[in-house]
This record gives structure tokens, C-alpha cells and sequence, in this order.
């Protein structure tokens, strides 16, 4: 049927667009629009008020336009006009035009918000639908301060239409995506979740999308769902494929519902109740058994909707890597995709195969199809299908199958595309280091690397090579030998000059005696490439040269010559001549044993202690560092360029050190990767925050002081950094990532309000989070900070007691003798004391002592005790409710090698949580 | 879903779905870019691509493209049946649809598009309910009609 008989055609609007397809050129278009525009501006300031119809029209017209590309200007008014119009068809088109040309015109936002909120209360549903779409689809931060609070209130309303229900759920959600703290959780959350069990399947797809964002923020408050998700999900893939009536997509039930669930129940570890987890694990099974059944239609909608639900239950099973059973299934159907016809499918099977590769579980099944994944990086003619292979290749990668993975790579290498060589390029460079048994293997893979794809060997992997090459004298011959091969090619990138002069400065002397490769041979090979290299590599050959002088004698006056040259000595560049004029004098004045001296072997690198592990520590947060560290990563990083510029670098970087998450390409600067670690081939999973219940190790090393390192595993460093005033405090913590894999869904949740951290942290990445801290009232327990994240496959649990004690929000309080010991005397009740007599756990000494007592936050009296060895402190504790004075005295007895404290404060629970508290820190 | 695009083989914008908050200029930068990505690429080539830090799914419709930005943990296969169960309505309402329904009727599309996603998530999924509550709006429109086109034949 034809399309203007439904509803009204406008028919300007349809003579104007036809207008417009008929023009011949871009000109001519924008001719008839200014035209047009020329004349709706007329209608709108003309006289005669127009009827609602033309302005209607008139309204569509600029919209059009609009959508052609064009700037629009002027309309809004007549647009917020026909919201108020009682006739649907205007009010529609009305708020489309809002919907589409937002403008933050304060003026008219007031005016279209009432327009909105007469349509809310008219209790018309259709015209509440549209009030409904238009704050989903303008989603602005006015309209959230508007409607946050009414919404859930019509959501919940007994009296709601369906249809208005689903609008008003998924309004709900886009005003919580762009302004989440306006709306508020209350006692319609509980409510909304009782959505999951809505008879109407409209209402339940839309809910449960609401349900899903607010779960990822509360879970705790949103749990219930687990258990309702489970039985809707049971319910729905046990249901005959005509159950669900019009729900049923080509003989799929309800396959969007389907997939909600599935990714509503991946924000929640495995359900705990055993009759809901096996509920859960019974649904599972059954879609991967429909997987296997022959299919109802051949549609490719049919596949596509059966498919989409596997996926997302795959992901689940990925989710909770905890039912091998499963989770091999899982792997074997992948494995079926990989061959499939459809290039989707193959494209998600490889995908997907990715993360199952990371779970211990099913790492050796996703193994079993490497010849498939290589046969897709060779054959697959999509670019996007052979990066997900390349992708999986690396992810499979282990002991075992290493070098067949880097040769593969390497030889895909030379004919990648180049939106991916650089990728691909760490990739194997990653690969080859990390799984090298024999490093000369590993020096012909990274110098194929260089050699393949030169451009893209980014100064890490180069730098790399020659670290571990100093670091192991078996293989420095075997690389000397090869780099002087590679180097006879006629044409070699410069990368492989710089990997060549370094390697022969240090080790030509192992090849020099084959008459083929004599130092002066070496020598002419390396200066044959001189010219063509840019400043750096020059300056990294002339230190080459120096070190010849040393290693072979009889070279010296040949390299002399040419330091001599106008082309060196007189070089403009100031880095290259001063290297030409020292290194000259340095060769003539200096005997052979300061020369031998000067220029010595290089000393092995400190083991994994790359200038690009240095890098990582720097960003590690102030508490962390020590300038030691730094100028070792100067020193480092100097010495090995050769070219100096990464001195400078580096301190720049060090005065900058800003722990903002920056991405660390893939890890290459990162700690000993934990497979590394690991010994057993596969065994990527590394639970290593499994053990129950908190860990306190950390919390009382912050007792006296604010900065340190709370946390440390083989994953996951957590520095602190706090400072505290009065009864307010404020704390960073820094979250490193030591690993080279990204930690997903990060979370942190305190047992107080915090503000959220960035979920993702990137491989050896850090992300910092801000806690404000009010001290309301004087308190022992400290807070509980409970962090969560997915390493790999695997979900990573880890709960902390924060640092925040009571002596953080002390004010020191200087006092005389007198009134010191005539306060002592006022705090005389029994329970105002508190006495700890107790064995020094540290050395007695008299400054470490005063330096701790000043860090807990009190004064430290001076000619107050009697006694020159004790030690008396006062201090008043700032909550909000109240103050609390505190007076402190320390008793060492060095012969017992004994400590008594007496803490004496107006309130007995401080007095005996600063006694408990000090009582450790001896 | 962040945004879906409607466009010609020639590269013509026909509907434009934005779900996050960009500037003008933003929209354009991103339509022009994966309108040509999306060109770009041969028939048999599998439908979804990273590109940013989105995936992008994308389907051609004789002479139109269909074309998703979903994020990470968003399905594909599902996004490419919302884009089809999208076609079968705008093909059931203006019965055997073509490029030109769209262009002329666009607002309907918007229409139908909104009852289908709101917000980038699937509102209502069951064609019938879709179809109806167009129709029911349809009907508003007719009976303001009959009074417009009264006033009309009188003029």
C-alpha cells in the first residue's frame, strides 16, 4: 500500500524533497534550500498565525534539511510550539525535531520540560510514550534534574500501561547513563527487579536492560535479580519454539530477552544457592545441545538469533570459569565455528576462542585447533577475520607450540597489512622472549623481525634484544656472528644498524678471529652504513667505534681517520661532533689500560631490570618510588640509545610522573609476565587472590605514617597516598596493573561511599581513585575496601582494610610540664586509661622512636617527663561530633628490651584504640 | 547500541540514530568516516569490524546500508537481527519498503525506529506490538485529518 495514504501525507514536504532529488548539481540543492528556508523564515515571522498544520509542516521541512546536512537556526520555537498542541500528529513531529536538533537553550528547555510534564501527567499513554522517547532520546543533564525523580514513580505505578512501562524503563536508563548521581536508588529498586517477572515479554526486554546498568553499579542491592534472571531463563529455553508467540524470532523464543539475561547474570559471580546454579548450569547445557540439533529454517535469521544466544551464554560459561565440563563444550563448538561457511560465525569463534584460551580449563582444548587458526591467518580474505587468528595465536600461545606460533607470525609478517605490522611486530617480540628456551633462537626471531618488518620494531623490542644479549654470554657470540650476516645485506633497515653497532662494539672481538669477519672488516661493514643512518644510529656507531679501538688496536688509526674527517669533527650536529672530538682525544692521550678501563664491557643488565621496567616504576605514584630507582633508569636508559636523548627523556618523565592510566602497548615494559612465573606449560590462570577473608598485612604499616605501598601481589601493586586535616582526610590510591594483559570490570567497593574507578586498567598501567574521608565520630574498625576484577578469564577477589585509624585526624597540642601532668591528673577514671606493657619488636632507638611518634600525629613534649627517656605526647582528636584530648606517655626499658605505654584521652574507646594500635608498631 | 546510521550505496545519509550525547561536528566526522569504511568493503567480508574503540556491525539491504555501533560487551549476531527485525517492520508498514519510503517518509521511520530501540536497547521486540502502536497513532492522525482536509475543500 502506498506509503501517503497512511496516516497524512504532507504534501509540500513531498514536492520539496522530490524538488531537491531532481537537482542536477550541489549548488542547485543548496539553491532550493535557501529558498525554502527564505520562505518558511517568512511564514514564521509573518502576520498571519499559522494554523498548526503548516507550521507542522513547515517544522518537517527544517528537519529535513536538517538531516541533508545543513545548519538549522531558527524553528525551535514553533517546534516547542506544537508539543503543546493537542493534535498527536503535530505533537509528534514536534518532539521529533526536539529530539534531533537539541539545543541547550536554557529559554526553551524551561518550555519544552513543561510541555514534557503536562504530557506525563495526562495519563493519555500515547502521549506519555512520546514525552518518554523524547528524554531517552535527548537524554540531557536539565532533563534528568527534571524527571529523574518522576520516572521510577511511573514505572513502578500499579496503573501503568505496559507500553508505557517499557518507555519509561529504558528512559530510566538513558537519564542514569548520563547523569547517574540524580537518580536516586529507593524503594522502587526492589520493585523494578520484581520487572523480571512481568507477564508482558515487551516489558521484562525492556526492564531487564535497566536492570543490567543498575546491577553493574549496585550489585548488592540488585542480587534478587540473580535468581529471577535464572528461572525466566529457564523458562524460556525450555519452551517450545511457538510458546512465545510473536515473541518467537524465525523458531528462536525470545532471543533478545534470551541474551539480556545471559549478560545480566555476567555482572554477578556463580549463583551461591545450589538449586540456582544447577538451574543455571541445566540451561546452559541445553543451548549448547541446541547447538548440535539440525536446524528449523535454513533463514540465516534463524541461525543468526540461535547463535547470538550460544555466544552469549559462551560468554557467561567465560564469565564464571568454573564448570570445566562446560567450558570444553564451550571450546568444541568454537571449534566447529572456525570451519563454518558464514565468515560472522568464523569471526566470533576466533574471537571468543581468545578468552577461553586464558582459562586454565579449556587452554590445552583451544590448543587442538592451531592449524585451523594458522590455516585462517594464511587463507581467511577478510583483514578483520585474520587479526582476530593472529590475535588468537598469540593468546594460545605457550611453551609448547611457541616456535611453530612465531614462525607462522613472522612468515604472515611479510605480507600483513600494515594497519596491524605493529602489533603483530610486538606480538612477536613478546612471544619469542617469553617463551625462548634457547636464546639464540630468540635473537634470529627478533632479528627477522627487524628485518620483516623493521619500520614497525618500536625502540622497546631493539632496546630489549641488547639487554638480553649483554645479560647472557652464551649466546653473544652466536648474535655477533649473526648480526655481521645480517648486516652484509645491501640495503638493511637501520634498526638493524643500531642492533649491529651495539652488538660488534661489545662482541665483535668473538668473531674476529675468522678471517672473514677481521676487525677491520667489521669495522667497513659498519662504517658502509654510516651515511645513510639518521643522527642517532650515528651517534650510537661513533660509540661503536671507540669501543673497536679498545677491542682491536689495530684499528685505531684507521678510526681515527675518520673521526678526524671535517665530516665528523666539524659536524653540525653538536651531539655527533662532541662524540668525534672526545672520543679522538680520548683514543690519543689515554693508555691502553684506562682506554681498557673506560671502555669496558658493559655490565650485565640487573636480571628483567629493563630501562623499560624502569619506565613502569616511575608511573607508579610518588609512594612508590625511590629516586634511586630513577636514576638508575637514567643512568640505563643513556647508555644503552647511545644517542643520549633518552636521558633527557626520562627525567622529564620523572618530574611528570602523573599516575594517570596511560596505555603500555602490550605489556612489553611490564614485570615478569606470570607465565613466565609459572612453570607448568598453560597454566595462565593464576588465582593468586583466592584466599579468604581480609588482608590486613599492610594496614598496620600506616599507623604513623600516610605514603606507602599497601598492597602487593604478583598482579596488582596498590599504593597510598593520603593527607588528613583536622576531621577530614583525603586518600589516593593507586592501582597498578604489573601484568601486560588488561584487568577488566575493575571494581572497588568500600564499606563507605566512594567515588567509582575506571573500570579497565590496562597492562602495566595505573588508575588512581580519590577518597574524601569525614571522621564523624571516634571509631575501631577501619573500612573495608573490597576489590574485584578480571585478569584474564579469571575473576580476581581481594578485600583490605583501609589505613584510616583515629590517630590520622589528631592536632598536635604543644604543652608546658605544669599543665601536662595537671591534665594526666583530670583523665584519672579507670577506664580513661589504657596500659600495654609489651616486648620491642624493633631496635630502640631514640630517633626512629620520635620519628614514629610525630607520624601517629600527637605532639611530642620535650622536657616534660622527669624521666629524659620517656616519652610523653598529647594531641586532641578532631571528629565531627565531637573533640577528643589525649595524652600519651611511652616508657622504654632498653635492659628488658620493654615498652609500657599509657594512653589516657576523655574517652575510653580512643584510649584503648590508640593503645591496641600502638602497641604494634615498636 | 551507541548510534545507527542509514545510508546509500552512493554514500547518501538516510537516518541518522544518535544514543550518546556528540556535537554536530562529531557526527558528521564519524558518519563521513565509516561511511566509507563500510563502502569500502567487499560483499562476502564478515559483517562486524573494530573501529575506535567500538565494533561496528553493519548489513546492506539492496540499495541501503544498515550500520550499528555497539560496545565491547554488546552481541553482534543479536545487533544484526535487530537490524533485520527493523527492516521487516519498515518493509510490513510500508509494505515491500524501498529506499524511497525512507527518504520521503523519514519521520515515519524515526517513528517506528523509536516504538523498536530506545535509548540504543530494545524496547519491544514483537513485531505485532511495534506495528500496533504505529497504527493506533496512524489512527490519531487520521481522525485529526478528516477536520484539516473538511477545512480544505471548503477554502
Amino acid at each position: 500500500m502506498p506509503a501517503v495514504s497512511k496516516g497524512d501525507g504532507m504534501r509540500g514536504l513531498a514536492v520539496f524533497i522530490s524538488d531537491i532529488r531532481n537537482c542536477k548539481s550541489k549548488e542547485a540543492e543548496i539553491k532550493r534550500i535557501n529558498k525554502e528556508l527564505a520562505n518558511i523564515r517568512s511564514k514564521f515571522k509573518g502576520d498571519k498565525a499559522l494554523d498548526g498544520y503548516s507550521k507542522k509542516k513547515y517544522v518537517c521541512k527544517l528537519l529535513f534539511i536538517f538531516l541533508l546536512g545543513h545548519d538549522i537556526d531558527f524553528g525551535h520555537m514553533e517546534a516547542v510550539n506544537l508539543l503543546s498542541s493537542n493534535k498527536y500528529t503535530e505533537k509528534q513531529i514536534g518532539y521529533l525535531f526536539i529530539s534531533v536538533l537539541v539545543n541547550s537553550n536554557s529559554e526553551l528547555i524551561r518550555l519544552i520540560n513543561n510541555a514534557i510534564k503536562n504530557d506525563l501527567s495526562s495519563r493519555n499513554p500515547t502521549f506519555m510514550c512520546l514525552a518518554l522517547h523524547c528524554i531517552a532520546n535527548v537524554g540531557s543533564r536539565e532533563m534528568a534534574e527534571a524527571f529523574a525523580g518522576e520516572i521510577p514513580r511511573i514505572l513502578v505505578a500499579g496503573d501503568t500501561m505496559d507500553s508505557v512501562k517499557q518507555s519509561a524503563a529504558l528512559c530510566l536508563l538513558r537519564l542514569y547513563k548520563t547523569s547517574p548521581d540524580l537518580v536516586l536508588m529507593g524503594e522502587w529498586t526492589s520493585r523494578v527487579v520484581h520487572l523480571l517477572n512481568d507477564q508482558h515479554m515487551g516489558v521484562v526486554t525492556a526492564a531487564i536492560s535497566l536492570i543490567t546498568c543498575l546491577s553493574q553499579k549496585n550489585p548488592d542491592e540488585f542480587k534478587t535479580c540473580v535468581s529471577l534472571a535464572v528461572s525466566r531463563l529457564s523458562r524460556i529455553v525450555s519452551s517450545a519454539s511457538t510458546d512465545l508467540q510473536d515473541y518467537t524470532y524465525y523458531f528462536v523464543p525470545a532471543p533478545w530477552l534470551s541474551c539480556k539475561l545471559l549478560r545480566l547474570l555476567q555482572c554477578y559471580p556463580p549463583p551461591e544457592d545450589g538449586a540456582v546454579k544447577g538451574r543455571l548450569v541445566e540451561c546452559l547445557e541445553t543451548i549448547l545441545n541446541k547447538a548440535q540439533e539440525p536446524p528449523k529454517s535454513k533463514k540465516v535469521q534463524h541461525s543468526n538469533a540461535k547463535n547470538a544466544i550460544l555466544f552469549e551464554a559462551i560468554s557467561l560459561i567465560i564469565h564464571y570459569d568454573s564448570e570445566p565440563n562446560l567450558l570444553v563444550r564451550a571450546c568444541n563448538q568454537l571449534g566447529q565455528f572456525l570451519q563454518h561457511r558464514e565468515t560472522n560465525l568464523r569471526y566470533l569463534a576466533l574471537e571468543s576462542m581468545c578468552t577461553l584460551a586464558s582459562s586454565e580449563f579449556s587452554h590445552e582444548a583451544v590448543k587442538t585447533h592451531i592449524e585451523t587458526v594458522i590455516n585462517a591467518l594464511k587463507t581467511e580474505r577478510d583483514v578483520s577475520v585474520r587479526q582476530r587468528a593472529a590475535d588468537l595465536l598469540y593468546a594460545m600461545c605457550d611453551r609448547s607450540n611457541a616456535k611453530q606460533i612465531v614462525a607462522e607470525m613472522l612468515s604472515y609478517l611479510e605480507t600483513a597489512d600494515y594497519s596491524i605490522r605493529e602489533e603483530m611486530v610486538l606480538k612477536v617480540a613478546i612471544l619469542a622472549e617469553k617463551y625462548a628456551v634457547d636464546y639464540s633462537w630468540y635473537v634470529d626471531t627478533i632479528l627477522n623481525l627487524i628485518r620483516i618488518a623493521g619500520d614497525y620494531v618500536s625502540e622497546e623490542v631493539w632496546y630489549r634484544v641488547i639487554q638480553i644479549v649483554i645479560n647472557r654470554d652464551d649466546v653473544q657470540g652466536y648474535a655477533a656472528k649473526t648480526v655481521f650476516e645480517a648486516l652484509q645485506a645491501p640495503a638493511c633497515h637501520e634498526n638493524m644498524v643500531k642492533v649491529g653497532g651495539y652488538i660488534l662494539g661489545e662482541f665483535g672481538n668473538l668473531i674476529a678471529g675468522d678471517p672473514r669477519s677481521s676487525p677491520l672488516v667489521q669495522f667497513n661493514l659498519l662504517h658502509s652504513k654510516f651515511h645513510l643512518c639518521s643522527v642517532p644510529t650515528r651517534a650510537l656507531l661513533l660509540s661503536a667505534y671507540i669501543k673497536f679501538i679498545n677491542l682491536f688496536p689495530e684499528t685505531k688509526s684507521t678510526i681515527q681517520e675518520v673521526l678526524r674527517s671535517d665530516s665528523q669533527i666539524r659536524n653540525s650536529d653538536v651531539e655527533l661532533q662532541q662524540r668525534a672530538v672526545e672520543y679522538l682525544k680520548l683514543s690519543s692521550i689515554a693508555s691502553t689500560d684506562v682506554l681498557a678501563t673506560v671502555l669496558e664491557e658493559m655490565p650485565p643488565f640487573p636480571e628483567r631490570e629493563s630501562s623499560i621496567l624502569a619506565k613502569l616504576k616511575k608511573k607508579k605514584g610518588p609512594g612508590a618510588v625511590s629516586v634511586n630507582e630513577l636514576e638508575e633508569g637514567k643512568r640505563e636508559g643513556g647508555e644503552l640509545n647511545g644517542g643520549g636523548e633518552r636521558g633527557g627523556d626520562s627525567s622529564t618523565s620523572a618530574v611528570g610522573s602523573t599516575p594517570s592510566p596511560s596505555a603500555d602497548l602490550l605489556g612489553l615494559r611490564a614485570g615478569p609476565p606470570v607465565t613466565a612465573a609459572a612453570p607448568s606449560a598453560g597454566s595462565l590462570l593464576v588465582d593468586v587472590f583466592s584466599e579468604a577473608g581480609v588482608n590486613d598485612d599492610g594496614f598496620l604499616r600506616f599507623v604513623c605514617k600516610n605514603n606507602g605501598v599497601l598492597f602487593e601481589n604478583q598482579l596488582l601493586q596498590i599504593g597510598i597516598k593520603s593527607e588528613y586535616r583536622q576531621n577530614l582526610g583525603r586518600m589516593y590510591l593507586f592501582y597498578g596493573n604489573k601484568t601486560s594483559v588488561q584487568f577488566v570490570t575493575f571494581t572497588t567497593t568500600l564499606n563507605v561511599q566512594a567515588k567509582p574507578v575506571e573500570p579497565l586498567i590496562e597492562g602495566g598501567a595505573q588508575v588512581q581513585q580519590v577518597i574524601n574521608i569525614e571522621c564523624l565520630t571516634d571509631f575501631s574498625d577501619a573500612p573495608l575496601l573490597n576489590i574485584k576484577f578480571r585478569y584474564g578469564g579469571a575473576l580476581q577477589n581481594l578485600t583490605l582494610k583501609l589505613p584510616v585509624t583515629i590517630n590520622k585526624f589528631f592536632q598536635p597540642t604543644e604543652m608546658a610540664s605544669h599543665d601536662f601532668f595537671q591534665r594526666w591528673k583530670q583523665l584519672s577514671l579507670p577506664q580513661q586509661e589504657a596500659q600495654k606493657i609489651f616486648k620491642a619488636n624493633h631496635a630502640m632507638d631514640t630517633e626512629v622512636l620520635k620519628a614514629k611518634l610525630l607520624g601517629l600525629g600527637m605532639a611530642l613534649l620535650e622536657n616534660v617527663d622527669p624521666n629524659p627517656e620517656n616519652f610523653v605526647c598529647a594531641g586532641v582528636i578532631q571528629t565531627k561530633a565531637q573533640q577528643v584530648g589525649s595524652l600519651l606517655r611511652l616508657e622504654p626499658n632498653a635492659q628488658a628490651q620493654m615498652y609500657r605505654l599509657t594512653v589516657r584521652s576523655s574517652k575510653d574507646t580512643v584510649s584503648k584504640r590508640l593503645c591496641e594500635l600502638l602497641a604494634e608498631q615498636f | 547500541m551507541q548510534f545507527m546510521l542509514l545510508f546509500s550505496r552512493q554514500g547518501k545519509l538516510r537516518l541518522q540514530k544518535w544514543y550518546v550525547p556528540l556535537s554536530d561536528k562529531e557526527k558528521k566526522k564519524i558518519t563521513r568516516e565509516l561511511v566509507q569504511t563500510v563502502l569500502a568493503r567487499k560483499p562476502k567480508m564478515c559483517s562486524f569490524l573494530e573501529w575506535r574503540d567500538l565494533k561496528i556491525v553493519y548489513k546492506r539491504y539492496a540499495s541501503l546500508y544498515f550500520c550499528c555501533a555497539i560496545e565491547d560487551q554488546d552481541n553482534e549476531l543479536i545487533t544484526l537481527e535487530i537490524i533485520h527485525r527493523y527492516v521487516e517492520l519498515l518493509d510490513k508498514y510500508f509494505g515491500s519498503v524501498c529506499e524511497l519510503d525512507i527518504i520521503f517518509n523519514f519521520e515515519k521511520a524515526y517513528f517506528i525506529l523509536d516504538e523498536f530501540l530506545l535509548g540504543g536497547e530494545a524496547q519491544e521486540t514483537s513485531k505485532k506490538n511495534v506495528l500496533k502502536a504505529i497504527e493506533q497513532a496512524d489512527l490519531l492522525q487520521e481522525n485529526n485529518n478528516t477536520s484539516c482536509s473538511m477545512g480544505l475543500l471548503l477554502s
